[in-house]
C-alpha cells in the first residue's frame, strides 16, 4: 500500500513540474499587470509588489478605447459564431448521415490553408465593394475559423448518436427536416455546445484578419493590444493589464467548461487527420 | 442504388435483398449543401484570383500587367524566400518536435491515477486556450535582457543571460519555446484519446510474464498509440507550417529577417509592400508546400497503420 501512495506521490510531482511552465506563466502575467512601472523595473524581479497597480487596468479602458473593441470582438466572434452554428450544424448531420468523406476533405482544405492566402483577395474584394470600414469583412472572414471547427465537432456527435429513433420518425413519414428538427437536434446539444465554445475561443483568438482588415473603429481586441505596443511608449503594466483583459474570456470559458472542450477537441482532433 | 418515390419529395426507399425491409433514406444532401457554398465562396474564390495574381505583375496604385511565370522566377531566384523558406522548415521541425515529446509524456502521466488530476489537467489545458498576440506580448517581456525574469532565473542557476528573441542566433529557438509553451497541450489531448482506446488485457499477461515498464511501453503502449502519434504530428506540423501570430506579434521577423518564416514574409509582401502579385505567387508556392508535407505525412500515417494491424 505504501508503495502505491509512493507511485501517486511520484505521479502528483511528475504533473506539476509538467504544469508548472503554465502556472508560472499565468501567475507572472498577472504580477505584472498589478505592478507600477517601478516594480516592473526591478531588478531582482518582484512577484508581489507591496502596493498593487489597479490602476493599470483602468488605463487600458480609459486611454485605449477597450470598450469598443471589446465590443467589436464580442460581435464580430458572436455573429461569426452563430452563423457557422446556422449551417454547420445541419452541415456536420448530413455528413454523417450520409458518410460523405468528401464533404468532409473539403472542409479540412480550409484549416489546411493559411489564411494570409485568402486575405489578399478578399482585402480587394471588400475594398471594391465598400465595406472595409465596418465590421463585416471581418465576420465573413472568421467564417473561415468558425465553420469547419462547428462541422467537424457536429461530424463527430451525430456519428454517435442512435439512429433508431430517426428511423422510426422516417417510417412514420417525416421529413428529412422534421426528422432533424424534431428528434436529431435536441439529442445533440451537448455537441452544440463544444461547437459553440471552441468556435467562439479560436474566434476571439484570432489576430491575422484583425490586423489586415481592421481599421481604426472596427479592431478587435487582439489586434488593439498588440498596437498598444507598437505606438506607446512600452509601459509594461497596461500592457501586461491589456494583454490579461484580451485572454480573460476565454480563461474562464477553458475553466469552466474544461470537460466538453477536452472531449470536443480529442475527438474534433482525431478525427481532423 | 434505389428507386425514388416522387409522391414524397427528398425520401428515397432502399430496398435491400433478401429478408431485409425496405428501409427509407432520406435525402441529406440539403443539409450540406449551404456550409459548401459558404466554404467554397471562400475558398474557391480567393483561390481562382489568388493563381490568376500570381501570372500578374501588380503594385497597389499602379497599374496591372499580365507577367506569365515572370513572379514564380523572381521567386526561384530571391535569397530572401530561400531563406524564410529554412527558417520555415527549422522552426516546423522544432515545432512539431518538442510538443510531441512533452505531450507524450503529460498524456502518459495524465492517464494514470493521482490526486488533483482533474485540476491540473485544466491548468495544463490553458496555454492553448489562451490568446497568441496576448501571450507572445507577456514572453515579450519575459525576454528581456536586462528586465526579463527567464534571465533573472538563469542567472539563480549560475547560466549567463541570454539575448533570446533579440539575437539572430537564439530567435528561432526562443520563439519554438512559446509555440510549444502553447500548443503541447493539444498534442497531450489527441495522445490521451489513443491511450483512453487501448485495451488493458494485453497489459496483465505482459505482467504475468515479466515485462518491465519500458518493454510495457516500447512493445504494447507505444505501437497501439502509434496512429494516434501520427495524427499529432499532423496536425501540429500543419499548424506550425501556418504560425503567425506569435512570430508576427514578438519578432515581426525580426531581428533583420532571422525569423522571417514564408508566411511572415507573404504578409510583408502583400500588405507592406502591396506588391500583391509577387505575394499571390509566394501564397500558391506556399499552399503547395503545406500540401506536399501532409501528403507526405498521411503517407506515412497509412503505413503506420498497416503496420499497425500486421502487428495484429
Amino acid at each position: 500500500m505504501s508503495s502505491r501512495l509512493l507511485n501517486r506521490m511520484g505521479l502528483l510531482f511528475a504533473a506539476l513540474v509538467l504544469v508548472s511552465p503554465a502556472i508560472l506563466f499565468f501567475l507572472w502575467m498577472i504580477s505584472l499587470s498589478l505592478k507600477f512601472e517601478i516594480d516592473n523595473g526591478a531588478y531582482p524581479p518582484i512577484l508581489i509588489p507591496e502596493h498593487f497597480a489597479w490602476s493599470n487596468y483602468a488605463k487600458v479602458f480609459d486611454e485605449n478605447n477597450f470598450l469598443l473593441y471589446f465590443w467589436n470582438s464580442v460581435l464580430v466572434t458572436g455573429t461569426a459564431t452563430l452563423l457557422a452554428l446556422l449551417i454547420g450544424v445541419p452541415a456536420g448531420y448530413g455528413i454523417a448521415r450520409l458518410k460523405a468523406e468528401r464533404s468532409a476533405v473539403v472542409i479540412m482544405i480550409a484549416r489546411m490553408t493559411p489564411g494570409l492566402s485568402y486575405l489578399i483577395p478578399l482585402f480587394l474584394l471588400f475594398q471594391w465593394i465598400g465595406i472595409l470600414g465596418t465590421l463585416w469583412p471581418q465576420i465573413i472572414i472568421h467564417l473561415v475559423v468558425t465553420v469547419p471547427i462547428v462541422v467537424w465537432v457536429m461530424i463527430g456527435y451525430f456519428e454517435t448518436t442512435p439512429m433508431e429513433l430517426e428511423e422510426a420518425a422516417n417510417i412514420d413519414g417525416a421529413s428529412a427536416w422534421q426528422v432533424f428538427r424534431l428528434v436529431a437536434l435536441p439529442i445533440a446539444k451537448p455537441g452544440i455546445v463544444v461547437a459553440f465554445i471552441l468556435s467562439i475561443i479560436f474566434s476571439w483568438n484570432n489576430f491575422v484578419f484583425g490586423v489586415v482588415l481592421a481599421s481604426r473603429e472596427t479592431r478587435t481586441l487582439p489586434v488593439a493590444v498588440y498596437n498598444m505596443l507598437s505606438y506607446e511608449q512600452v509601459s509594461w503594466g497596461p500592457l501586461a493589464a491589456a494583454a490579461l483583459v484580451v485572454t480573460l474570456p476565454v480563461l474562464v470559458l477553458t475553466l469552466f467548461a474544461q470537460r466538453q472542450i477536452v472531449a470536443g477537441l480529442t475527438a474534433g482532433a482525431v478525427k481532423g487527420g | 442504388m434505389s428507386a425514388t418515390t416522387p409522391e414524397r419529395a427528398g425520401v428515397t426507399i432502399e430496398a435491400m435483398e433478401g429478408s431485409q425491409p425496405v428501409r427509407l433514406v432520406p435525402n441529406y444532401w440539403p443539409f450540406v449543401v449551404p456550409a459548401l457554398v459558404v466554404v467554397g465562396a471562400v475558398i474557391v474564390f480567393p483561390w481562382a484570383f489568388t493563381l490568376w495574381m500570381s501570372v500578374n505583375s501588380w503594385t497597389l496604385g499602379q497599374s496591372r500587367s499580365f507577367a506569365g511565370m515572370e513572379n514564380y522566377l523572381r521567386l526561384a531566384g530571391d535569397p530572401r524566400f530561400w531563406e524564410s523558406l529554412w527558417h520555415t522548415l527549422t522552426y516546423t521541425f522544432l515545432s512539431v518536435v518538442a510538443p510531441m515529446f512533452f505531450g507524450t509524456l503529460a498524456a502518459l502521466i495524465f492517464d494514470a491515477r493521482f490526486p488533483l488530476r482533474g485540476l491540473l489537467r485544466a491548468v495544463f489545458v490553458m496555454p492553448m486556450m489562451a490568446t497568441p498576440v496576448a501571450v507572445a506580448l507577456v514572453w515579450t517581456m519575459m525576454f528581456h535582457p536586462q528586465l526579463g525574469v527567464l534571465n533573472y532565473l538563469l542567472s539563480t542557476v549560475g547560466i549567463p543571460a541570454q539575448e533570446w528573441i533579440f539575437n539572430a542566433n537564439t530567435v528561432i529557438p526562443s520563439l519554438v519555446a512559446v509555440e510549444t509553451w502553447q500548443w503541447t497541450p493539444l498534442v497531450m489531448l489527441i495522445v490521451l484519446g489513443g491511450l483512453a482506446s487501448v485495451p488493458r488485457e494485453p497489459f496483465e499477461s505482459a505482467e504475468i510474464d515479466g515485462a518491465n515498464a519500458w518493454q510495457q511501453f516500447r512493445y504494447l503502449t507505444l505501437p497501439m498509440i502509434a496512429p494516434f502519434l501520427m495524427i499529432a504530428v499532423i496536425i501540429r506540423s500543419i499548424d506550425a507550417l501556418k504560425s503567425f501570430d506569435i512570430i508576427y506579434a514578438m519578432t515581426q521577423g525580426g531581428p533583420g529577417t532571422a525569423s522571417e518564416t514564408i508566411n511572415i514574409y507573404l504578409y510583408n509582401t502583400a500588405f507592406s509592400y502591396y506588391d500583391i502579385g509577387y505575394g499571390s505567387a509566394m501564397a500558391v508556392v506556399f499552399f503547395a508546400v503545406i500540401v506536399a508535407l501532409s501528403f507526405i505525412l498521411l503517407m506515412l500515417r497509412q503505413r503506420s497503420q498497416w503496420i499497425d494491424q500486421e502487428g495484429k
